[in-house]
Order: structure tokens, then sequence, then C-alpha cells
């Protein structure tokens, strides 16, 4: 009897005492390390003159507001040579992931996708140490005055020896979604 | 149904240690001796003689002193029994003991530790011998066994159970007498329990356990272990187990020792391992699992006073189908639209991200005394500790890194008195204490799903049993529980906003960090439950029982804070600081009992469950995000009302053959909105023709088909998505809604059992699913995309030494 009421008592103080939990001062932030919030798309003419930058932003990342897209107009028949750079901006400064996919350029993948009438082609400039596009650089040549839409997604994880994928084409890609932005596009 | 009448009749005797006891055990159902029963003579609660019945159910003690003893009876297939009996020269006893339905399975947990589920509520186990085929699968697997539950799977590894109608938080389950605190509110989070620590499963499909909470408004399952061994003795158990699908298997062993003394110990452990499982045409890519579990069990068990140490550790890494991992909703179309899935890749034991790994630790200390002339106390404190990581495909160094870090720490006391005031009266009561903390280790870089919180808890219950007569039984319980979370979490502000959170619960706000808010929520829940119940045998062999549960479940911490993306869906599931408490009103009826000779066996148990303000996540909206767009989800709630009737028989056609057939039916109709529940089990119909002979090395053989129905009620969640097809952007219909065809399984299962050098073994062959049938079950999460699981071949050994 004894000894269970010895047992019983230590026990409760156990209780007692665990629940006596240390205040830490409130918990640590995280600000989101691995999302893409802003996708910039920057054109510079091959001529000369002065670039045109796309911009996909969503600053509250997986929040309720959607992305924010800013674009400009591009010239008929021209021939532009495209960057794309895509940043985490919840970090502060903002980080730059194109960085990232650069260091696993063979599991990362660029798509450019043109969708309507925009009279708009696009090559790849880049590749990684397989002889695959990465899409990081590319060329972009307009035609005519026409309006539509350019899709750009970046895959990860997808499958670069697929039937068309190295020549942009994403429907067998196959892998993981990490960006897909829509740029209205106007050719005028 | 712990009635148990005596009937002593004592002729007077004069010589002082010269009576002797003579008596018969008997089956209260229908009055047939019980061969084997135990009967031990105790004085003062301590074995003095002990003797077995003979072929009649009779027993005889010679030369017992003059003085009052208490006989403690027990069966293998019936609750022990400890009846008071007054020697005052040679004297007569007949016990009634509550002899099972065995052949149903139907069968109500006491035994030591007393009273612990309503006796009014319908509840069905699965013992040791059944238990053996499932050593290398999970709890949801085996529980799947017992008509009315069902499954909720994420892929054929993850397996939760569904009783009648409801999973998760609604569903308690206890092991070794503890409520498992792992975790539970998540689709994709199984139970972490090591099946092969259980030497019976109980599942009530009820409210009627007040001890272990209120808030049971699917049931509760009871995994309980052997009783430690008292007395001199030494015995083990293994299972080996091998697979041909998932090429892998497990190994499970316990031992056990015993002392005259009283005291017992076991260990036991097991190992389990898997590589990719396989559909009929390809291999479930990234499917592997592996489990390690232990535990060590001490305890000293008198009859006046016992007290056990408990510790378990359950580790377990599982991945997660490759084919179900993807980014946004262009990815789920690609995904659902795939024929074959899109990454199916030869077989492998790696397990790579997407993966969970989670491990649970259990400490228990109990004790108990049985005070004279009042009862029985306990006291019970059990210590949980549940880690789970969550790891995905991450760029760069991150691989290594998991996306969700929980740390669940969960503190529980609860003391119980058991007394008996009269014969006929059964009184339980007690308090229980809970204190858990979580932590969600910020080092992820991902956001927290759940926040860092604590949640106190004190719960006060009370119940009794009275035996009107022979035939009648009443059961009465309630109880009040009083919950606190507290927690600190971080809200986009952008989100916070949305909702009107700034509006309506802008006193949360600790501080701003401007893109986001560290808020203190904070919320009390005071919740009633109670049980009122009859056990009326209508007649020898007709049984009606009747049970209304109330049972209340205050919000969960998923349902009040999660925010953040589900793997393998495409969605964002969000919480709401709004979610009130769920209340269910259960009817449930069971009418079992024999006919046609005894040779039947039927049990029929229609239940309705009203629910108040239940809580579904259900989809609400796209959001959309520089990944492209996602579905939300959302937890809403809307009253509910779920019915349905769960019917079992068993046939016996002569001495070697039987035939069992289970059907279970159920209709979740959201009453609001006049709509469907979602994930509601479909119909499902299973027959077992089962072949035995003792005579030939107790072979026995059975052949079980089971039909799944197609369920036709459901809500259409279907929704628009943008795609780009041939260089135009097109609306699809993405259809998540629609459930699968029916489907039909065939199973096998055999085993013999021999002596092999002094030890009995068991060896059993069986094979799931012989046709390899192609097929797709409603509740598994990945039925979008892929088929589940094809033939499979398993070899089993059991040696019992």
């Amino acid at each position: 009897m004894k000894t269970i009421k010895l047992l019983s008592l230590s026990m409760l103080v156990l209780f007692i005492a665990s629940c006596s939990s240390d205040d830490d001062g409130g918990p640590q932030i995280v600000n989101e390390e691995e999302v893409i919030t802003t996708l910039t798309l920057t054109l510079s003419p091959q001529a000369g003159g002065a670039d045109i930058v796309f911009t996909s932003r969503d600053l509250d990342a997986d929040g309720p507001n959607p992305p924010t897209v800013t674009v400009a107009d591009l010239a008929p028949n021209t021939t532009y040579t495209g960057v794309v750079q895509v940043l985490n901006e919840t970090e502060n400064p903002a980080e730059d992931i194109t960085e990232e996919v650069e260091e696993e350029d063979d599991e990362h993948q660029f798509f450019y996708q043109v969708i309507g009438n925009a009279a708009v082609t696009t090559a790849y400039t880049d590749q990684d140490g397989d002889g695959n596009p990465v899409g990081i650089q590319i060329t972009l040549t307009t035609g005519d005055a026409s309006t539509g839409n350019l899709v750009v997604t970046l895959r990860h994880q997808l499958d670069k020896n697929a039937a068309g994928v190295s020549d942009g084409d994403i429907t067998n890609a196959g892998g993981d979604t990490d960006v897909e932005v829509t740029f209205p596009v106007t050719i005028q | 149904m712990i009635i148990l009448l005596l009937f002593g009749i004592s002729e007077t005797f004069s010589q002082q240690c010269e009576a002797n006891l003579k008596g018969e055990i008997i089956d209260f159902h229908d009055g047939t001796p019980l061969v084997g029963a135990t009967v031990i003579l105790l004085k003062d609660g301590t074995p003095s003689k002990s003797v077995i019945t003979d072929l009649e159910g009779k027993f005889s003690i010679k030369n017992i002193c003059i003085g009052t003893y208490e006989i403690e009876v027990s069966h293998p297939e019936c609750k022990s029994k400890i009846v008071p009996v007054e020697i005052e020269g040679n004297t007569f006893k007949k016990v009634r003991l509550e002899h099972h339905l065995e052949k149903l399975g139907e069968v109500v947990v006491t035994g030591d530790n007393g009273r612990q589920v309503a006796e009014t509520v319908n509840s069905q186990s699965l013992k040791a011998a059944e238990l053996v085929q499932f050593s290398d699968a999970t709890l949801g697997d085996a529980l799947r066994e017992i008509s009315g539950v069902s499954s909720l799977n994420t892929g054929s590894t993850i397996v939760k159970p569904i009783i009648q109608g409801l999973n998760s938080s609604r569903i308690l389950i206890i092991t070794n007498n503890v409520r498992l605190q792992d975790q539970e509110w998540g689709i994709e989070h199984a139970p972490n329990v090591d099946l092969n620590t259980a030497d019976r499963l109980t599942v009530v499909k009820g409210s009627g356990a007040l001890q272990y909470g209120g808030d049971a408004i699917g049931g509760i399952v009871l995994a309980k272990p052997r009783r430690l061994a008292n007395h001199d003795t030494i015995f083990g158990k293994t299972i080996l187990s091998a697979s041909s699908n998932g090429r892998g298997g497990s190994i499970t062993s316990s031992l056990d020792k015993g002392f005259d003394n009283g005291l017992g110990v076991r260990v036991q452990g097991t190992y389990k391992k898997f590589g990719d499982f396989r559909a009929p045409d390809y291999f479930l890519t990234n499917t592997g699992t592996e489990q390690k579990s232990f535990s060590v069990n001490l305890g000293i068990n008198k009859f006046q006073y016992g007290a056990e140490l408990f510790y378990s550790y359950f580790d377990t890494a599982i991945g997660i189908l490759r084919a179900a991992d993807f980014g946004n909703i262009t990815d789920l179309v690609r995904a659902i639209n795939s024929p074959v899935p899109a990454f199916t890749d030869d077989f492998s034991y790696t397990i790579n991200p997407p993966r969970q790994e989670v491990s649970h630790h259990l400490l228990k200390a109990s004790a108990f005394v049985r005070l004279e002339r009042f009862g029985k106390i306990s006291l019970q404190y059990a210590f949980q500790f549940n880690d789970r990581q969550e790891f995905d495909n991450r760029r760069g160094e991150d691989d290594g890194i998991p996306i969700v870090d929980l740390e669940l720490t969960t503190h529980n006391l609860d003391l119980v008195v058991e007394t008996h005031p009269t014969k006929d009266l059964e009184v339980t009561a007690g308090v229980s204490a809970i204190y858990q903390e979580n932590f969600a280790d910020p080092l992820t870089g991902v956001r927290r799903v759940i926040p860092d919180y604590e949640k106190y808890g004190i719960g006060v219950f009370g119940g009794l049993a009275f035996n009107f007569n022979e035939s009648l039984l009443l059961d009465l319980g309630a109880r009040v529980d009083y919950t606190n979370i507290d927690a600190e979490k971080f809200y986009r502000t952008s989100f916070f906003e949305s909702r009107g959170y700034d509006v309506d619960f802008a006193d949360i706000v600790v501080q701003d960090f401007g893109t986001q808010l560290l808020t203190n929520p904070q919320f009390d829940y005071t919740n009633l439950s109670a049980t009122v119940g009859l056990n009326y045998k209508i007649k020898e062999d007709l049984e009606l029982l009747f049970n209304y549960g109330l049972a209340s479940r205050p919000p969960n911490p998923s349902e009040l804070f999660s925010e953040g993306l589900n793997q393998s869906s495409a969605a964002f599931e969000l919480g709401d600081l709004r979610i009130d408490t769920e209340i269910s009103n259960k009817l449930s009826f069971s009418f079992q009992g024999r006919a046609l000779d005894k040779r039947l066996n039927f049990n029929l148990t229609p239940y309705a469950n009203f629910i108040s303000d239940f809580i579904v996540l259900e989809p609400t909206g796209v959001l959309a995000t520089s990944r492209g767009t996602f579905q939300v989800f959302e937890y809403l709630q809307n009253d509910a009302t779920l019915y349905g009737v769960d019917v079992d028989a068993t046939y016996d056609l002569n001495e070697q053959f039987s035939f069992k057939t289970s059907f279970s039916y159920l209709r979740g109709q959201d009453t609001e909105r006049d709509q469907p529940i979602i994930n509601i089990p479909q119909t499902n119909w299973f027959n077992t023709l089962s072949y035995k002979n003792e005579k030939w090395k107790n072979l026995q053989l059975s052949l079980k088909s089971e039909a799944f129905f197609r369920q036709n009620r459901f809500p259409d969640n279907n929704f628009i998505a943008q795609v780009v097809e041939n260089n135009e952007f097109v609306d699809v219909l993405v259809d998540v809604s629609t459930p699968p065809p029916g489907y039909h399984l065939l199973h096998f299962d055999s085993s013999v059992q021999f002596k092999f050098g002094g030890t009995d073994m068991e060896l059993g062959f069986s094979v799931e699913n012989i046709f390899n049938t192609n097929y797709r079950q409603y509740l598994n999460r990945f039925r979008l995309f892929a088929d589940d699981l094809g033939r499979n071949f398993t070899l089993r050994l059991k040696f019992n030494y």
C-alpha cells in the first residue's frame, strides 16, 4: 500500500512538473526557403535597344493574393536574347533561385509555350552537362503584329530524354511544376 | 452481461478443514458445461488451490477450512470472474460464465481492467489466432475483417481505420489502456501501432467507453496485449512472414517470463520491410516501407494489488507513390489522365522522397489496489512522444531536410474507481487529465502546417451498470471534458485579412512581421458526453442491445489551424478558427443470437448517427500562385446524418465446413445542403467458406470473396481547370469525385499445426487477389493515379515455445 501511495504521488508530481512548460519567448518565424515568388524574363533586342521585361510577382506566395503580371509590348519581326530569373522575395534580401536551378540543371528545364495567335517562336541557347537544354537562356523571335499568351513553366525532375522535350515540347516531360506563369503578349 | 448468478446450496458440516467445495461451471447462454475452465480458490486474495473443470464442467476442491473465500473462474473463451463463497461445510456452487458468441467474434471487453466499455454497444474482436495472418500488415488492414469497419488509404501502406463511416480524430485508438496521441488528425497519418503487440483487437462501434474520452463519434479501437504471466513460467512466440508482393516480410517475437511472486516480464519486437508493391500491370514506384518496433512490459499482478511499467517504441518509414507527387493542377490533370502512372520504375527497396518517417514512444506506469468491501482503484500515467517528418523532393542541399517536422508530446494521468455497492450494481468513476504540446520545427524552412500549441484538458466521468434480472442490464454513463488550446501561429497577413480574422480575431495578434503576423489563438471547450443502453435477453438464443451515445468532439489543431500544401493532391488545406465542437447523437441496435440447432449465429446491427456541425474537408475553389493554380480545401461544418446496417452470420454446415457472411451498408447525408457526404465507404459483402479438420493437423482452408459495390452517392467536387492543348487554353473538367467501379476479389488462406522437436508450429499459406484483378478503391486517395495491389502470395510460420 505504501509503495503504491508513493508511486502515485510521485507520478502526480512528475505530471505537474512536466505541465509547467518553459516559456521560450514565442516561436521563430519561418520564411519559405524554397518558394518562388517572382519570375522575370528579360528580353534584349539583338539589334540593340531597350530591354523588355516581363514579370510575374506573388509576394504572398501561397497566400490568397494572385500573382501580379507586368509586361511590355514586343516589336514585330525582332529577335530578342532572353534570360529568365526566378526569385524568392519573401526573404530579405531576395534569394536568387536561378542559381539553384543552374546547380541542378540536369533536373530542371524551363518551357515556353505560345498560346493563341501570337507570332512568337523561342529557341534554347543553353545546355546542361548532358547537352540537354535548360532554358535559362533563350532567343525569342517575333513575327508580324499579333496578340496571344506566353506560358513559362519550370519543371523539376522531368524526363529530358522524352520525345520532343529537348525541342521545348512540354507534353512528355513529366516531373513536378515549380513555376507556371502566363504573360499576355502583344506584338505591335 | 457480467450477469453471473450463483445458486449456492450448503450443507452444514462440522469439521474445521475437511469441507469440500464442488461446483459446476456452465455457459450462460445455453447452459452447456464449460470444459477446461480454471477455478482458483482465493483466501484473502492469495491463491490457495486450483483445479480445472472436467468434461462435464464440474470441479471439486477438497479439504477446505471453514471461512470466507473467493473463487476466480476463468475460461479461454470467457471473461474471468471472481465470486465470493462462504465455506461452512460441504458446498456446491454453480457458476454461469458469459460465453462469447465465438463464431462472430462477438466479444465484450472487460477482463482484468474492469468495465471499460458499455456492454450495450456493439463491439467485435479479432483474437490472436486471427491476427496471425496480419503480422506483416497494418492495424487498419486487420480491422477491415470486422463488419462495418473499412479503411481510408493513402496508397497501400498508409491505412486508417474507418468505423461506420467515420475516421481520424473521431476514432480513439487505445493500446494497452493508453489513448494513442499520434497526430491522428491527418488523412495520411496512419496509427503508430505495431499490430503484433495486441493479443486481441476490439472495435467498439460507438462512443460507449467514456473512460477513454467523450469524443469517440466514430468508435473505439482497443488493442489489448495478453496479460502478463503471474506464476513461474517462460514462453515465447515468433512469427515469420514472407510475401511476394513487395518482396518483403516481417519477423515478430515475444518472450514472457513469470515468477511465483506474481511478477511478469515481456519483451517483444517486430521488424518489417517491404520494397515497391505491385499493381497487376506495373510497379507502384516508391511504395516501400520499413517498420521497427519494440516493447517491454514489467508488472506484478496479485488479486489485491498490481502495478505495471510499459514502454514501447515504434518507428516507420513509408514511401509515397512517386506518381502521386506533383505540383499544380496542370500536373494533377496529367496524373489523372495517364492510364499508367507517369513514374513506374523497376522494383526497388529504396524509399526515396516523398516519404514519411514517424517515430512514437510510449511509456506507461500504472497501479491498482482492490479494497475490501469497496472495489478497485487504478491510477495510470502515460507519456507519449510522436515525431513526424515528411520529406519531399527539394532543390539543392535541402533534400535531406524534412518539409514537415512535428513533435507532439503528451502526458496523461488517469484515476479510475470501480465499485460494486450491491451484487447487481457496478459503478465506475474517474478523472483523467491531459497535457499536450506540439512543436513544429522551424528548421524545415517551410511554413508550419500545424503551429506550436499547448493543450490542457481534464475530464470527469462516471457510469453504472445495473442488472435488473438475469436478462436485463441497464448501462448509464456521463462525462464532462474541459479542454484548452493555446497556440502560437504565424499567419500570412494577406490570408489573415482575406478570412476576416483582422475583424473577428484582431485581439489575437501578438506581433506584426510585415508579411506575416504572430498570433496567439486560445480556445476553451466544455463538452458533455453520455451513454444510455440496455442489454435485453429476449430468450435463450436471442439478445437485443440498444445504445444511445452522445459524443462531443472539440476541433483538432488541423481543423483550426491547418494552412499549407497537402502532399500528393495539388491542394491547399485550410483550417478555420471559427470551427466549433461537433456533437453526435448515435442510436444503435444489435440483435444477436443463434438458431437452427445453434448452427446459425447471427448479428444484425442497424444504427443512425445524427451529427450536428459535422466537420468536413471540402474543396472550395482554386488558388493562383507562381507555381500555377491549386485546389483549395477548407474545413466546413454542416449537420449530417449517417445511417447504416452491419450484418454478420455464420453457419456450420457440418463438423468440417462452415460459411460466414458479412455485409455493410452505410448512407451519409449532409442534411443542411442536402447532398451526400464525401468519402463514405461503399457497400460491401464478404463471404467465406472454411474447411477445418482437427484430425489432419488442424488443417484449415478458407476461400474468401469480397464484393465492393460502387459508391453511387458522392458530392460533385469536380472543377474546371484551364490547361494548354495544341497551343490553346482549353477548359477541362477535372474529375476528382466520381468513384471507381465496383469490384470483386477472391482470397485464399490455409494453415496446419504440428509439433516439431517439442515446439508448437503453425504453417500458413495465403493468396490475396487470386485473379490479379485490376481495381481501384474509392477510399484510397491514390485511386486517381494508380491501380490497387495485385496478387500476393504469403508464407508464414509461427512457433510457440
